[in-house]
């Protein structure tokens, strides 16, 4: 359908590409973020420093691995990226999915997948912490990022901006260079709506996605701006990663404020259009309701997962300290994944080797849900799952699992002992 | 009985018509389906178990993550998606995977979209004027 961009104002670059001048591709590409911008009534399109682009096999299918090798096929000039494009996890660890009994025809689709985009000069970061890994955004800088959580952390820790670009978004940036200017690129779009009052500090990683998902529950759509208060100290990076990722997971919230600790949040009143709402108040006894939520496995549990988001070196080596001189239980599979980057770190470091040499199987670039975990759960025999992290049991459910939701050092004491 | 006529925010696709599946409940194609079976697959979901293909989906918000917008895409490659996608409340991410796949979607209605609209009504969905017609 031809959108009508009366409304929406071009520039000279902008009118080129839709012209076709800089090729059939990238006419497409804007042609689609015009229909997205008329949507949700951008003005105009604003210029990207940065793409982070999700483009899992099991996402993409055959047909989006194909529509990408088609992109591949064309001459360099209409193919390659126009700003520096990075990727989020990939489909399938090709050094690990032998031993986890995935088909050789979704390896070869990935592969096929990255040879294309290597060919339009993507950046194959396979990692859903960029923001922590690759290249931190800046507070002000424009992006279009690919991932719930690395578009939250951005938005809220880093004070950036960027919607959330789903795949075929974020790879139409990339080769436009812009996206429609809407929702979270305005000064508007970033006011605070919600107010919650947290009355106890979330203690691991788990309470804070818990808190994340209790409150993107409460606030409940993209178009809402929670703001968080009583939280005493700043929290750590991963703690933050965590809490956001859930909140992006269980609200499709893209920004937080956490007044004293974000960068656009000096205070309450100051993130408010006029008086702040009265706030909501979430205690202890609420994130001890969110895990009795999803029950215990007291009988059995067939797989223990660290992903969604991948691991910091901080993480993995807190999970490699739990695991030293222990052994994973015969009966249960424990699998950890961070990014490229941090288990080279982790091999180089000795964590790998303390982590496999308990059985555990250590997987890089891929993130659980996103590596066919419907396949996986088949293959291998898994459903009953455990997680220190509350993005991932509110996803996995519909792959056929039965997740239940602990801290760290309670997901590898089950690890080892084969039950909770 | 008289067709009738609910404005919404002008969305993207082509203008379609078909039988409605409709629930108070969210979406997301990686939450929420067996994409091969063409089945809602979340056991929490209030369509648990019925099939989307082909049917005008209404229901009440876009929620999680990004995949959706690969997804619609691959699953209409196959012949098993939606004909239309209707929500109260949309996020970019069902836009952008919207215009991908040159799926009908919609949202912002001046009424609740999962109220005015029953499973099993005839709908003619026209996201370029903005308009939904039940028949």
């Amino acid at each position: 359908m031809p959108a009508d961009t009366m409304s929406m104002r071009l520039d000279d670059t902008e009118k080129a590409m839709r012209a076709g001048r800089m090729g059939e591709l990238r006419r497409a590409a804007i042609e689609q973020q015009i229909q997205v911008g008329m949507t949700f009534d951008a003005e105009d399109f604003v210029e990207v420093s940065q793409v982070h682009l999700m483009a899992d096999t099991e996402s993409l299918g055959e047909s989006g691995v194909e529509y990408l090798e088609a992109i591949a096929s064309l001459p360099e000039a209409e193919r390659r990226v126009r700003v520096p494009t990075v990727t989020d996890p990939r489909g399938i660890d090709l050094c690990a999915y032998e031993k986890l009994h995935q088909e050789e025809r979704l390896a070869e689709l990935e592969r096929r997948a990255t040879t294309a985009m290597q060919a339009m000069g993507i950046l194959m970061t396979d990692t859903c912490i960029n923001y922590q890994t690759i290249l931190p955004p800046v507070r002000g800088e424009h992006l279009a990022f690919g991932d719930t959580g690395s578009t939250i952390y951005a938005n809220s820790v880093c004070g950036a901006r960027s919607n959330f670009e789903g795949g075929p978004a974020a790879l139409a940036a990339a080769l436009t260079g812009r996206v429609p200017r809407y929702g979270c690129h305005l000064d508007r779009g970033r006011r605070g709506t919600h107010l919650f009052e947290v009355s106890e500090r979330p203690g691991s990683l788990s309470d804070w996605g818990a808190l994340g998902a209790l409150v993107g529950r409460r606030a409940g759509s993209y178009w809402t701006v929670p703001v968080i208060t009583g939280i005493d100290g700043s929290p750590t990076s991963d703690e933050l990663k965590h809490f956001g990722a859930a909140l992006a997971s269980y609200g499709s919230v893209p920004l937080f404020h956490m007044p004293g600790v974000t960068p656009e949040a000096a205070d309450v009143s100051s993130v408010f259009d006029g008086q702040p709402p009265n706030p909501e108040i979430i205690s202890r006894a609420d994130l001890d309701e969110f895990y009795s939520s999803f029950g215990r496995h007291d009988d059995q549990v067939d797989v223990v997962v660290f992903a969604a988001p991948q691991l910091s070196l901080v993480e993995m080596q807190d999970v490699a300290r739990l695991l030293e001189g222990r052994r994973v239980h015969e009966g249960t599979a424990l699998l950890i994944a961070t990014s490229p980057e941090i288990k080279a770190a982790c091999d180089r470091m000795g964590i790998t080797e303390t982590i496999e040499s308990a059985g555990a199987v250590l997987l890089k670039g891929v993130c659980f849900y996103q590596m066919y975990a419907r396949e996986l759960g088949e293959a291998n025999g898994w459903q009953r799952l455990l997680s220190n992290s509350a993005k991932l049991v509110n996803i996995i459910s519909g792959y056929g699992y039965r997740p239940v939701l602990a801290n760290t050092r309670d997901c590898i004491e089950a690890a080892v002992n084969g039950r909770m | 009985m008289a067709e009738r006529r609910i404005k919404g925010h002008v969305g993207v696709g082509p203008k379609v018509s078909g039988v409605a599946l409709v629930a108070k409940d969210n979406f997301s194609a990686r939450y929420d389906l067996d994409r091969v079976k063409g089945v809602f697959s979340r056991p929490a979901h209030a369509l648990h178990g019925q099939s989307y293909v082909n049917t005008v989906l209404v229901l009440h918000t876009a929620k999680g993550g990004v995949a959706t917008s690969w997804m619609l895409r691959e699953m209409k490659s196959r012949g098993m998606a939606p004909a239309a996608l209707l929500l109260n409340m949309g996020n970019p991410i069902m836009a952008q995977g919207a215009a991908f796949a040159d799926l009908s979607f919609m949202d912002r209605f001046e009424v609740d979209i999962t109220e005015a609209i029953q499973s099993g009504d005839r709908v003619t969905v026209d996201p370029g004027a903005g308009l939904v017609v039940i028949d």
